[in-house]
């Protein structure tokens, strides 16, 4: 038990410092690599919950993929990040009083739920559901029946954030040439030959 | 010491707040700013996790992986909407992004 409360408070701390990290360097660059350890020590708070299944998930999406594609925009784009920065120091009392007033409802609403909720009675964690069911095959059971319409959706959620990417990013430089098959397809020796009738001693210049 | 449901609640809550924070500071860095709320999805995925496991119900870890389906789609094309946006302006202050303004 003893270990497992060291485990949470570590992972817990290095997932919030991480997060204010992110807010808070001043290369965007180092954002997104705080913003990789946070994804990362969230995912061994669900370990520690025992939904292996969606640490795994959380640490191929978002360290693998989003992460990712965080870094390459940043350092793609040539931008002068020290210009914007100006206004952090002017929104910065503003925000903390929101973020100090947000903490604190939510912290109240939270212990409340936490010792007089539904979940109150139930002192024993359980990502299974049911006991002698890995978490995996928990998540199949619910996702691949009751689920499916809504696991269908999530996929075409994918494909059309796929194909608007595509389309947003996508362009045709122009003066540069490219192959049209059509073209090269529909070519007669009406079109692609001529016949000239040359005079001896001249060239074809005109 | 048992580590109960309050503790990840109270994780997750810090977390939001840092999210809502980092958008508040940066308001004219839009690369924070989609960290931000990916760091705001990130606390309602353990909101969502700690509630499922609390409650034995399997369905919040359902429901927290159609929340990394829809962040995962939010990033991409807020990504690609960011790379159209500096190609044809040459920087990303969304300050004076008002182009669609009718």
């Amino acid at each position: 038990m003893a270990l497992q409360a060291i485990a949470f408070y570590l992972l817990a701390a290095v997932t919030v410092l991480a997060g204010f990290a992110v807010v808070s360097a001043r290369n965007p660059v180092h954002s997104v690599l705080w913003l990789i350890l946070s994804f990362f020590s969230a995912a061994g708070l669900f370990v520690l919950l025992g939904a292996e299944f969606l640490a795994m998930l959380l640490v191929v999406v978002y360290v693998g993929a989003v992460a990712v594609l965080f870094l390459f925009v940043v350092m793609m784009l040539d931008v002068d990040f020290a210009a914007l920065r100006q206004g952090f120091a002017r929104y910065l009392p503003l925000g903390l009083v929101v973020a100090g007033i947000l903490v604190a409802e939510m912290v109240m609403v939270s212990t409340t739920v936490a010792t007089r909720g539904a979940a109150a009675a139930n002192d024993t964690p359980n990502a299974s559901g049911a006991v002698d069911v890995t978490n995996a095959e928990a998540i199949g059971r619910v996702l691949y029946t009751d689920y499916v319409y809504f696991f269908q959706a999530a996929g075409l959620v994918l494909l059309v954030a796929m194909i608007g990417a595509i389309v947003l990013t996508l362009r045709h430089k122009p003066g540069v040439r490219r192959q049209v098959m059509m073209d090269q397809v529909l070519r007669t020796p009406k079109t692609g030959m001529r016949i000239l009738d040359l005079k001896p001693g001249k060239g074809i210049g005109e | 010491m048992i580590i109960g449901l309050a503790h990840y609640l109270a994780v997750a809550a810090i977390l939001f707040t840092i999210g809502v924070f980092g958008i508040f500071v940066n308001r004219k860095n839009i690369i924070v700013i989609l960290m931000s709320i990916e760091l705001i999805l990130l606390a309602v995925n353990i909101n969502l996790v700690a509630f499922s496991v609390y409650l034995h119900n399997v369905v919040g870890q359902i429901f927290a992986m159609f929340v990394l389906t829809v962040a995962a789609a939010e990033a991409a094309v807020g990504l690609a909407i960011l790379v159209t946006f500096f190609r044809n302006r040459g920087d990303i202050s969304v300050d004076d992004a008002s182009m669609m303004k009718g």
